[in-house]
This record gives structure tokens, C-alpha cells and sequence, in this order.
């Protein structure tokens, strides 16, 4: 345990400094500004509006790309990034020859991708709701403060933050294996493609597809059934999740009998 | 022994790298592991390090098979394979101080280490703007910084200049007589690791072709009898024609396998007679370096 504690502060103390890192900050902070910027300037077309419409705009505006594309490609990008610092400094080998398990070594790296992406869906839901409150404030005809959703934008992202880590354990894998940028990211790219397509034509079995499930995802976190009178209810727990996560750990427990097995060149 | 394997072999699918080695490094030893580039060296080493799976014989570390005390044994190692393992966007503290996180080592030990390789001035620069000099003495405080009792070192002074090869052969002299480290070092070079080796296993196509302490190596060169005289040729065809063996002819030199003093006299004498002039005549032993081709052209 203390090896993996150790392997998971160097893996923060060698990331900081790199573009992997500050993406998983940046990126949740430039779009939750951007929308900002946007509702701030077309105000005058929301005025009036509910507010819990309001807040379904603001958010969902984000969940609509956040399905389809950016929960994916981030999720590949930030499984390269982790592995592609050990690539360009050729530090397979000494990584592996430190007295620490190679099971710590594994199990931070991997963790740590985990951690990253959960940071940047934590990001989105306070930058959501930072950047919703402070429209009513600087905009107080946009009456955001009227309604609060933070339960629900928490439940939506844990959801996606599950419904990733299928994608993220095969990414991980391919970033491990091979050191080039092309070949993770491509396969990554086409298998996106084909999962927002099997999203979207609803394929009966696409919930068995890791990377149609950021996308299945979105389309079922509506609680069913559901008595207006209760307001939104999120179901977190639908089967593409525990899909999701089966194939996160049979790809992760597979991953470390690769990189046993693996000679390091 | 702080190395022992036996009938070590290790095959990349159907060619066979290492062949039943067997290494012994005694203790306090500095080990000079030696053989031309693709002999297998490298192979040996990340079997060493536990890096490439043992297919067959056995390795003892500390007299502890690697396969079943793993981190023990690694925890007692430092090393250095190929080019120096360093996060570029790091600079070279940071390199040092991550590792010395990872290995619980107090932080003081850091700047000692960048103290010891000259690199304290540089310690805040990017190691990605390091000359391969500064990178290799980095990538050696980085094996140093645990203070480990065995250093495994490949290739250790590629890319230095001649100061810094000098530099890194009197670290090594003195890590191992002030604190009794052992060191095994691998290189394609003798003249490289000829002046501070205790010990040399010389490999060529995976095979141990010698293994010894460096007197046993020099002993196995045969002294000659080096002659500078006015002509050569016509001094070889003399000594040749009185049954002396003469192995070698230059413009300057000729030389003849030496026996005993007596026969220096001899060939002195029966070439002065004969009115050859002799410039200098002595007895020499054959450089290492030649003797290293020697016996791994042989294989």
C-alpha cells in the first residue's frame, strides 16, 4: 500500500508541470466561461425564463457535447498523457526496476488517470453551478438563484464519471503498449465514432459498447415514470454503468498480466 | 558473491542473446563487463534487474534469487541502463527530488548527490536543455541517490568527454574503496574500464569467453620482445633465419614472443654482430585492448 502511495504523489509530482495535468482544470473552467460569456451577452432573450429552464439550458448545453464527444476524447486524451510521460523519457525501465511492486506501479498510474478525469467532471459541476449563480448576480434578471440543481448536476456527473472508466481502462492499455500518439488516439477516434453512432440509432446492444456509454449515459439518466411534482430524478445506476464498470476491471486486472508478461524494452 | 547466475539463457523468440551465463562479481569488486555492441550486455543486465523475465538457469543477488525477493534485492541496487532515463520537462532537482520521493530518501540527499556529480549549478535548468554529458551525471546521482550497496551501470560514459570519463572512473574508484560498494559496469570499451576493473567477463554473441580477476587477463597475454632497429625487414629475415619466431613487422619495430632474458641477450647480440643498428630492445606486454579483440574475434 505504501508503494502505491508513493507511485500515486510522484505521478502528481511528474504531472503537474505538463499539459495532461492543466487540461483536466482548464478545460472545464474555458467551457463553463465560455457559456457564461454567452448567456451574459444574449441575456436579454432568457429574461424571463423559469429558472429551473434556465439551469436545464446552462447544463444541459455542456451534457449535449459532454456525451457525444468531449467525455470520450478526453477520456483517451488523459489515458495518453499519464502513460506518454514514461514513453518520452524512457522510464518504463526504471520505474520497473525501483524496489516497489510492480502492482503499486500499475495500480497508481492507472488511479491517477482515474483521478483525473473524476477532477475534471468535479470542475464542471462546481463551475456549473459557480458560473449559474454568478449570472444571477451580475445578469439578476436571469433568475438562476431561484433554483438550485446541484444533486442533480452531481448525480448526472458521477454518472458520466462511471459510464467512462470503460473507455478509460482500454485507452489506458493501448497508451501502455504502444508509445506513439497515433495508434491509441486513432483507435480511440473511430471507436468514438462508432459508439455516438450506435447511440444514436439506439442499437438494442449498445449498452455492451464502452464507448457509446458516455452517450447512453445522457439518454438515460432520466428517471422514468417520473411525477413532475418530485422535480428531475436521476437514475445513476442503469445497466450501460455497470457495463461500464465490469469492463473497467477485467481491462485493468488484464493490463497488469500484460505488463507482467511484458518485456521492458 | 553480490552477483552469482548460473547457466543463465535468455532467447527474443528464436535467437538465443545470453547463453548459459555464468557470472560471479565478488564483492567490493568493480566488475568491468565487457563485449562489442549487440553481445548481449544490455540483455544480461535487464535480467539482473529482474526487467526481462529469468526463461532459464538462476540469478543470486546478495546471495537471494532475484525471482522470489524481488524488492529486497532492488531496494540494495542502483542503475543506469542505456541512455539515461530523465523527465525532460523536469529540471534535474526535480528529476532527483521525484525520485527520492518514490524511495523515501531524505531530501538533503538530493543535493549532496547533485553536489557530487558537479551538477548544482544546474540543478534548476530543464534536464531536457542538459548536454548528454550533464544527462548521463544526472542519470548516475539518480543511481547514487539511495546510496545503494550494488551499482549496475550500462554504458556509463557515453557521450561524456575524456574529463568526464576521468571524472566518473575516480566516483566509481572511490565508491568502492571509501564506502565498499561493488560496482558492475558493462562496456564496449577495455582501454574504458581497464584502469579501475577489479574483475572482467568479457561476452561475445551471448557467450562468457572470459571471466577473471584483471591480473588473470593480462596473465593470459603473451610478453613479447619488441625490437626498434634501423631496417626491420632485413633484422626479421636474420632472426628468422636463427630460428627465433617473429611475430610482427613494422617500419620502426619488429617482435618476437619473449621466453627469458638470456634470449633478449641473444637476439642483441647476434643483431649487433651482424651489424644491424638496435635502438631500443625490451620486453612488452601485449595491450589489453588487442587481447580483448583477440578473444572476441576468436569466437
Amino acid at each position: 500500500m505504501n508503494g502505491f502511495i508513493l507511485s500515486f504523489r510522484s505521478e502528481f509530482y511528474k504531472s503537474r508541470k505538463t499539459l495532461g495535468f492543466w487540461a483536466a482544470i482548464l478545460l472545464p473552467l474555458f467551457i463553463c466561461l465560455l457559456l457564461f460569456v454567452g448567456f451574459y451577452v444574449k441575456s436579454e432573450k432568457l429574461t424571463g425564463m423559469p429558472p429551473i429552464t434556465l439551469w436545464l439550458q446552462f447544463a444541459g448545453a455542456i451534457l449535449g457535447i459532454m456525451g457525444s464527444l468531449l467525455l470520450p476524447m478526453f477520456t483517451i486524451f488523459i489515458a495518453y498523457s499519464v502513460n506518454s510521460i514514461e514513453h518520452k523519457a524512457d522510464t518504463w525501465k526504471s520505474l520497473f526496476s525501483l524496489p516497489i511492486s510492480r502492482w503499486a506501479v500499475y495500480g497508481a498510474k492507472f488511479s491517477y488517470a482515474v483521478f483525473l478525469i473524476f477532477l475534471t467532471l468535479t470542475l464542471f459541476v462546481l463551475f456549473t453551478i459557480g458560473f449559474g449563480n454568478l449570472l444571477s448576480v451580475v445578469k439578476p434578471d436571469l433568475r438562476f438563484d431561484n433554483y438550485h440543481m446541484e444533486k442533480e448536476l452531481g448525480q448526472v456527473y458521477l454518472k458520466l464519471f462511471l459510464s467512462s472508466l470503460g473507455i478509460l481502462s482500454i485507452q489506458f492499455l493501448l497508451s501502455l503498449l504502444w508509445a506513439d500518439f497515433l495508434k491509441p488516439m486513432g483507435i480511440g477516434f473511430v471507436c468514438t465514432i462508432t459508439g455516438v453512432i450506435l447511440a444514436t440509432k439506439n442499437w438494442e446492444y449498445c449498452y455492451l459498447f464502452p464507448y457509446s456509454h458516455p452517450m447512453v449515459a445522457i439518454a438515460t439518466m432520466l428517471h422514468g415514470g417520473d411525477n413532475p411534482a418530485k422535480g428531475i430524478q436521476i437514475d445513476i445506476f442503469t445497466k450501460d454503468v455497470f457495463v461500464s464498470m465490469a469492463i473497467a476491471a477485467v481491462v485493468f486486472i488484464l493490463g497488469y498480466f500484460i505488463v507482467l508478461k511484458k518485456s521492458i524494452k | 558473491m553480490v552477483i552469482s547466475t548460473q547457466d543463465l539463457s535468455f532467447n527474443f523468440g528464436d535467437q538465443q542473446v545470453v547463453k548459459s551465463l555464468s557470472l560471479q562479481v565478488p564483492e567490493g569488486s568493480i566488475y568491468g563487463f565487457l563485449g562489442p555492441n549487440g553481445a548481449g550486455k544490455t540483455t544480461t543486465i535487464k535480467l539482473l534487474l529482474n526487467l526481462l523475465k529469468v526463461q532459464s538457469g538462476s540469478i543470486h543477488i546478495f546471495e537471494q534469487d532475484i525471482q522470489h525477493h524481488r524488492i529486497n534485492i532492488l531496494s540494495q541496487i542502483g542503475s543506469l541502463i542505456e541512455q539515461p532515463a530523465i523527465y525532460q520537462h523536469l529540471t534535474g532537482k526535480e528529476n532527483l527530488l521525484n525520485r527520492a520521493l518514490l524511495l523515501r530518501v531524505p531530501v538533503k540527499r538530493v543535493d549532496d548527490m547533485l553536489a557530487l556529480v558537479q551538477l548544482t549549478g544546474a540543478g534548476d535548468k530543464k534536464a531536457g536543455q542538459y548536454s548528454l554529458g550533464m544527462k548521463q551525471r544526472l542519470g548516475i546521482a539518480l543511481a547514487l541517490l539511495a546510496d545503494p550497496k550494488l551499482l549496475i551501470l550500462d554504458e556509463p560514459t557515453n557521450g561524456l568527454d575524456p574529463n568526464g570519463i576521468i571524472e566518473v572512473r575516480e566516483l566509481l574508484i572511490k565508491l568502492v574503496r571509501q564506502y565498499n560498494k561493488t560496482v558492475f559496469i558493462s562496456s564496449h570499451l577495455l582501454a574504458e574500464v581497464e584502469r579501475m576493473a577489479t574483475h572482467v567477463g568479457i561476452i561475445n554473441n551471448g557467450e562468457l569467453l572470459f571471466q577473471g580477476s584483471i591480473n588473470e587477463l593480462q596473465a593470459l597475454s603473451q610478453p613479447q620482445v619488441c625490437i626498434e632497429a634501423d631496417n626491420t625487414v632485413d633484422a626479421a629475415n636474420l632472426l628468422t633465419r636463427n630460428h627465433f619466431m617473429v611475430t610482427d613487422v613494422t617500419d620502426n619495430y619488429l617482435y618476437v614472443p619473449y621466453s627469458s632474458k638470456q634470449k633478449i641477450a641473444e637476439i642483441n647480440s647476434l643483431l649487433n654482430r651482424n651489424g644491424h643498428a638496435v635502438y631500443s630492445i625490451g620486453k612488452q606486454q601485449k595491450d589489453l585492448e588487442r587481447l580483448f579483440l583477440d578473444i572476441t574475434q576468436k569466437a
